[in-house]
């Protein structure tokens, strides 16, 4: 009996890596390993009150790294996400306090501009043959100008419009469960995680996104049509960075013209870590979730630990590469 | 009569190439029309105008007497007409079904999938064709065999009034072939019309009611399949008369041994097999799909890892683990799977016949010597006969079978002393058959150890001085080659199951 106790776990871990999840059991491991070595490390790092600090600071990256998830699936790549961010976030500033319109026109607004921009991007991409990195570098660099044009490169406050810093400061769960103050910030990273995890898992949409990163000469010669699939995945992925424009907006309580750039760098290290091949057809939003969770947790658990700014971005680096590389060598091993 | 589909001074013009030269092209229902040609005579690029793959140029198109343009696949599935490609064409990432059903998935409200429907319903097609396959398997792990079978479902999931199968047996072993004769029976049967291109001649013999011949993008008749002998088919195929003799075998027991093996075992795949190969020896390895052949020889190249065993080549033992020290040992292999692991398809024929063996063309700088590279391929495209229009034409635009000569040639240039072919002849005409045929006897002539995987038995019978024969990878044994050897002895070792349940209807 007591022999057969140690195999139990390994043949169930080993059913888990053979469903194909193992970069993400991974990633969920180093996250589990981070925690715990920060938390014997500073006594400070587990208060609630921290552990909330870095999910606030996880939902714009997480929302982030959604959206590039969808089109990293599909072969392609997304730069313009943190650009066009700002650029939703500055024209939410334009209905809501140049306009002084209601506050839900403005998150309409946010939506609507990034789903564009993304539809944008994806007729570049999918109509005229443009390569993703291109497409969305242009892309990055015209919604950046556009912001400071808009805004007359001042940040746009929303001081006019109260309930509009509740979207991410406020918390609906605070209020009704007082001793978990979780922020609607963060609630609504996890309710766009859920929902896009539902689209990609069980819609056509999702398909045609694993199947157009899979092969998608193939896809095109069974009568699909690739380039409307295509556009509308990438107005998706707009869609989900309008609503980390909201996110930004609301927590800073103001649309920054010039903040933005180096944000898709980010997202795309969170997809990375949790394990989306950037070849395409193979990756997971729980995955992209998991990776920004990471991040975070870096971040603050070194700065809870007093280590410089600069050497916490040094050991970013390092993990994503560690990551892709357990990723690789799992592969060479299934081969 | 109306028919199904007419073609009629049908034109098409690549740059470099007149592919089609007024070719006319006609298909009833219920008949099996096969469409033959040398390698690049314009059979896929034909197929690829009847269905909206390619507009054409010039000519006519008619479907149920209507004339029709289908100007993509989506038109031209709504006309009836479905297509299996040469190359396969499935995602690797997703299933079986996923795949087979791409485009028309089963949906509920607001775009959500059906998964279970999506499933059930490939399992039906799975099941009409006999195909014992998980829906939820996911296509990348499955044999080329497999993946084939699975393209064929896919086509057949349309309903199609026109079903074109462009070389679907070129990697399928003989039971599947049967199955899908079946399957091409029961759809005659329905009225269901096919267009049918193999380079398998016996195959023409056996499912073909009509015959439509071409040569270099020209139309040069259409004869009834059962009243015209093979020989006269391939006559007007190839322009001239084909000799098929295979030359006596040469006796090469007392040359050196080049290659041997001994005990090499990995996991299920290969267990404990040993063998042999003399200096200008061709050893030949038959068995069925999924035998073990081709994992033998992955081993041997240090493509995959051996769990046990010893190579020794020339007497001394090596130590391979990749490719690069197999090559070093003056071992080369040519993959049966020349698109992912042969080619360089986005590269000029050039490029890729230099590349295994850049280091012949730079100078001490480094700096490639373009010249000899265009002297050394255009040697080889000529010796090979490969139908390109330069040789800084890119591989992914020439025919399938062109493609199998620059691997070909590729591996040629690199002067190994043991060569591995898997699958030589895969998609490759009668003509250049015999020519390659040609080539590997004088690679023995001169002192080359060459071993021959073949799934295609009169190939083996025809090249190898020895056959080896694989099942469920044990070698079940090693025949004399040449007349002394019948395919009954070949089939019944390759069937030889190591449990008790040995059955006659495996063989089949
Ligand atoms: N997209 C393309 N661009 C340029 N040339 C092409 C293209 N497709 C085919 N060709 C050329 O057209 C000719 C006919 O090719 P095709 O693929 O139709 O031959 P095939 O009869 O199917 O030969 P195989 O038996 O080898 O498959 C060849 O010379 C080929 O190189
Ligand atoms: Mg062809």
């Amino acid at each position: 009996m007591t022999a057969s106790t140690p195999g139990a776990p390994t043949a169930t871990l080993s059913r888990i890596i053979a469903a194909g999840t193992h970069q993400r059991v991974l990633a969920f491991a180093s996250l589990i390993i981070l925690l715990i070595g920060f938390s014997i490390a500073s006594p400070n790092f587990m208060q609630t009150s921290n552990m909330i600090a870095i999910l606030q600071a996880t939902s714009v990256n997480g929302v982030l790294a959604i959206a590039v998830t969808l089109v990293i699936i599909t072969g392609g790549i997304d730069l313009s996400v943190g650009t066009m961010m700002t650029f939703c976030a500055v024209i939410t500033g334009v209905v809501l306090t140049y306009a002084g319109m209601p506050l839900m026109l403005g998150v309409i607004a946010a939506v609507l501009t990034g789903a564009l921009c993304g539809a944008l991007s994806g007729t570049f991409v999918a109509k005229m043959a443009i390569p993703p990195f291109i497409a969305t570098l242009g892309m990055m660099l015209i919604l950046k100008g556009l912001s400071l044009v808009i805004s007359g490169t001042r940040p746009i406050y929303f001081n006019d419009t109260p309930g509009f810093s509740e979207i991410s400061r406020g918390s609906i769960i605070g209020d009704i469960i007082p001793s978990v103050p979780i922020p609607n910030g963060v609630l609504i990273l996890f309710i766009v995680a859920m929902v896009t995890a539902y689209i990609l898992n069980r819609t056509v949409l999702g398909r045609y996104c694993f199947a157009l990163g899979s092969n998608e000469e193939s896809v095109r010669l069974s009568g699909v049509n690739t380039d409307r699939w295509k556009i509308a995945i990438y107005a998706l992925a707009g869609a989900i960075v309008g609503i980390a424009g909201l996110l930004i907006a609301s927590r800073l309580n103001s649309a920054q013209p010039a903040l933005g750039l180096g944000y898709e760098l980010e997202a795309i290290a969170a997809v990375v870590i949790g394990g989306t091949s950037l070849s395409g057809g193979r990756g997971s939003i729980l995955g992209s979730l998991i990776g920004a969770l990471i991040m975070a947790v870096l971040t603050n658990g070194l700065r809870v630990l007093s280590v410089a700014q600069e050497w916490q971005t040094v050991v970013t680096g390092a993990i994503i590469i560690l990551a892709v590389y357990a990723d690789m060598m799992r592969r060479k091993k299934s081969n | 009569m109306t028919f199904l589909v007419e073609m009629r001074g049908i034109e098409k013009r690549f740059p470099g190439v007149h592919a089609l030269k007024a070719v006319q092209f006609d298909l009833q229902p219920g008949e099996v029309h096969a469409l033959m040609g040398e390698n690049g005579a314009g059979k896929s690029t034909l197929m690829k105008i009847m269905s909206g793959i390619y507009p054409r140029d010039g000519g006519e198109m008619f479907v149920d007497g209507q004339p029709a343009t289908p100007d993509g696949p989506r038109a031209a599935q709504d006309l009836g007409i479905g297509i299996i490609h040469q190359e396969l064409s499935l995602m690797n990432d997703l299933t079986a079904a996923q795949n087979v059903l791409i485009g028309r998935e089963p949906r509920r409200s607001f775009g959500r999938l059906d998964e279970p429907a999506l499933n059930a319903k490939t399992a039906e097609i799975f099941a009409s064709l006999n195909l014992a396959m998980d829906p939820r398997t996911q296509v990348g792990t499955q044999t080329i065999a497999r993946q084939q079978l699975i393209e064929i479902a896919k086509a057949l999931s349309y309903n199609p009034r026109v079903l074109i199968m462009d070389e679907p047996t070129a990697a399928l072993n003989d039971a599947e072939i049967n199955e899908l004769f079946k399957v091409i029976a029961k759809l005659k049967a329905d009225g269901v019309g096919i267009v049918y291109i193999s380079h398998r001649m016996d195959e023409i013999k056996r499912i073909a009611d009509r015959v439509t011949i071409l040569r270099d993008g020209a139309y040069i008749d259409t004869v009834d399949a059962a009243d015209t002998p093979l020989s006269k088919i391939i006559q007007l195929m190839v322009g001239r008369e084909v000799t098929q003799n295979a030359p006596d075998i040469p006796d090469t027991t007392r040359n050196d041994v080049a290659l041997e093996v001994q005990n090499l075992s990995h996991g299920k795949d290969v267990r404990n097999v040993s063998f042999s190969v003399r200096k200008g020896e061709i050893l030949g390895f038959a068995g069925l799909m999924g035998a073990g052949r081709t994992e033998v020889a992955r081993i041997i190249f240090g493509a995959d890892p051996k769990d046990s065993g010893a190579i020794f080549v020339h007497g001394q033992q090596v130590d391979i683990r990749t490719p690069n020290a197999a090559v070093q040992a003056g071992i080369g292999y040519l993959s049966e799977d020349r698109k992912h692991f042969g080619l360089a398809v986005d590269m000029t024929v050039r490029a890729n016949i230099a590349m295994a063996h850049l280091g012949e063309f730079t100078n001490r700088l480094g700096v490639l010597d373009e010249g000899a590279m265009n002297d050394t391929a255009l040697a080889y495209i000529d010796q090979l006969g490969i139908r390109t229009p330069s040789d800084m034409q890119d591989v992914r635009l020439l025919s399938g079978g062109n493609q199998q000569k620059v691997v070909i040639a590729k591996w040629l240039l690199r002067d190994c002393d043991v060569l591995i072919f898997d699958e030589p002849t895969r998609g490759i005409d009668v003509g250049a058959k015999s020519e390659i045929y040609a080539l590997l006897e004088d690679l023995a002539a001169q002192g080359c150890a060459i071993i021959v995987i073949s799934s295609e038995l009169p190939e083996v019978m025809r090249l190898s001085h020895r056959i080896a024969v694989m099942c469920e990878g044990r070698l079940t044994g090693i025949l004399p080659g040449g007349a002394a050897t019948t395919q009954e002895q070949i089939m019944e070792l390759a069937t030889q199951r190591d449990t008790a349940s040995v059955g006659t209807e495996d063989v089949i």
